[in-house]
């Protein structure tokens, strides 16, 4: 049937939408811009002095998790979006129309990836306004925006089993609270040599410590060591896995 | 007879709680068709599998001669729903939605088609408001042009006028009428009888999981009691007391 054909013309329809939503309500990126800032302005400004990362700045050391923290606040609202629209009914509407019936997830994924993006360039501009500074080629950015955008879709994945196994819209946001802990127990703030055996243990092999690694790297322009591919064994490992648990969750609510 | 709707021996279960417990009926070309029924009685069940977003547990169904389990795409390329709940989306305008339909729908020219219909049911004047803004019945008229977008042959309206005031439920109602004097089938679901005589042509009544009457309006009034006048003593109501005491 036809249906397949139009699975980009109908993620593309289907994207515009929910783009929309976002501009219409400014405050979500801006709520998803504002902790990260904040943050990231408290340790620089305030924990930073007392922390030895054996770097310059210490901004050139903190953007990193920074930014993964970003992703992690960030992609709660997939998951809140996708269940607004089930609960309202939309989502229906949209299943029982001639398309291809994956573009409808397709559409709130690449949403967030988008929104994330955004809120990523926001939070890099305030990071270069108090001192931020790197001499990464344009290759090393690249490479720095591919690794970000591979996280935020395998965790969007994740928020969409959220959205779609969900009882209530809270329900829906809370899977990410344990998502938004993991940068703090990583290299994100500070170097995990201080940090006590067993915690240390956990903060080396937990995936936020390889990816703040490899960016940390790409940014310094050192030599990118083995963190890459660990960090982006990590991101494609849980890409695959979310995206066929989220199948699963879907065809459980289409029986 | 050409069926456009037929179903035969539907069940469909919700873990041990059975809904459906073997549902026949056929709906002719053209026809309005209502499935009465109180709530809980497994209407929307019927909706959701005719609309290929429930698989039954057994029995068949076919609508515009596809059959729904092996030939979903293209039963939904010639159906279109109207949920319980309007299903439109609050943050675009009326007219958005229209659009958003007619695209999802592949057709050319959805900014003309969805001026006509915005005329149509007379929301021109709210067009490029956001559907958050409208009433209820506003709502429920647009949820209902965005049915008749592409003109699909079947059409299915779960419960359009539930929750609604008097005035916007006559509004549906001349909406629904016009449908079918255009050849479009409607399958209608209501818990009103009133509304299942005012528009259907067929009547079924689901009960438990079970078509228990079946035919016109005036094939069921014949199972039905006759009329009886009762005397019954009238209390009088807060105006009437307060019309008493003020003396006026």
């Amino acid at each position: 049937m036809t249906t397949t054909t139009y699975f980009f013309e109908d993620t593309t329809v289907l994207l515009g939408r929910s783009m929309r939503h976002i501009t219409r309500s400014l405050d979500t990126i801006l709520t998803v811009s504002v902790m990260p800032i904040a943050l990231m302005l408290l340790f620089v400004y305030v924990f930073g002095g007392a922390i030895r990362t054996g770097t310059g700045h210490y901004v050139n050391y903190l953007l990193p998790g920074i930014l993964l923290i970003t992703i992690t606040m960030g992609i709660s609202y997939a998951a809140i979006r996708l269940f607004a629209d089930m609960q309202s009914g939309i989502f229906e509407r949209f299943q029982s129309l001639p398309i291809a019936r994956s573009s409808v997830l397709w559409a709130h994924v690449l949403t967030s990836v988008v929104s994330n993006l955004i809120s990523l360039v926001l939070v890099v501009l305030v990071a270069v306004a108090v001192g931020f500074r790197t001499g990464a080629s344009g290759l090393a950015w690249l490479a720095v925006a591919g690794v970000l955008v591979l996280f935020t879709l395998a965790l969007t994945w994740l928020a969409i089993i959220a959205g779609l196994s969900a009882k209530t819209a809270d329900g829906a946001g809370a899977f990410s609270y344990p998502i938004i802990f993991l940068p703090f127990v990583s290299s994100a703030f500070v170097p995990t040599g201080t940090m006590p055996g067993p915690v240390r243990a956990f903060a080396d092999h937990q995936p936020v410590t390889s990816i703040v690694n490899t960016i940390r790297e790409l940014f310094a322009r050192q030599p990118v060591s083995g963190s890459i591919w660990t960090a982006l064994a990590w991101c494609a490992g849980l890409l695959v896995v979310a995206y066929v648990l989220a199948m699963v969750a879907y065809r459980r609510r289409v029986r | 007879m050409t069926a456009t709707i037929s179903v035969r021996g539907l069940e469909k279960s919700y873990e041990d709680r059975p809904v459906l417990r073997g549902v026949d009926f056929d709906v002719a070309r053209g026809s309005i068709f209502a499935l009465l029924g109180a709530n809980g009685a497994g209407k929307t069940t019927v909706v959701k599998i005719l609309a290929t977003l429930l698989k039954a547990d057994a029995g068949t169904a076919a609508v515009d001669r596809f059959d729904v389990a092996t030939q979903a795409a293209r039963v939904r390329a010639s159906i279109s729903l109207t949920g319980q709940f309007a299903a439109v989306d609050q943050t675009l305008t009326g007219r958005e939605n229209l659009v958003l339909v007619a695209r999802l729908r592949h057709l050319k020219g959805a900014r003309p088609l969805a001026d006509e219909l915005l005329a149509r049911f007379l929301l021109t004047d709210a067009a490029d408001r956001r559907v958050a803004t409208y009433s209820g019945g506003m709502r429920r008229r647009l949820d209902i042009a965005m049915s008749l977008i592409g003109d699909p042959p079947v059409i299915f309206l779960d419960e359009p006028t539930t929750g609604l005031d008097p005035q916007s439920r006559a509004e549906v109602w001349n909406s629904v009428r016009q449908l079918a004097g255009h050849g479009t089938t409607v399958l209608l679901t209501t818990q009103y009888l009133d509304e299942a005589e005012q528009l259907a042509d067929q009547i079924a009544i689901l009960h438990q999981g079970r078509i228990i009457a079946h035919g016109t309006l005036a094939e069921l009034k014949e199972l039905f009691p006759p009329a009886k006048v009762e005397y019954v003593e009238k209390q009088p109501s807060l105006e009437d007391i307060f019309l008493a005491i003020t003396g006026s």
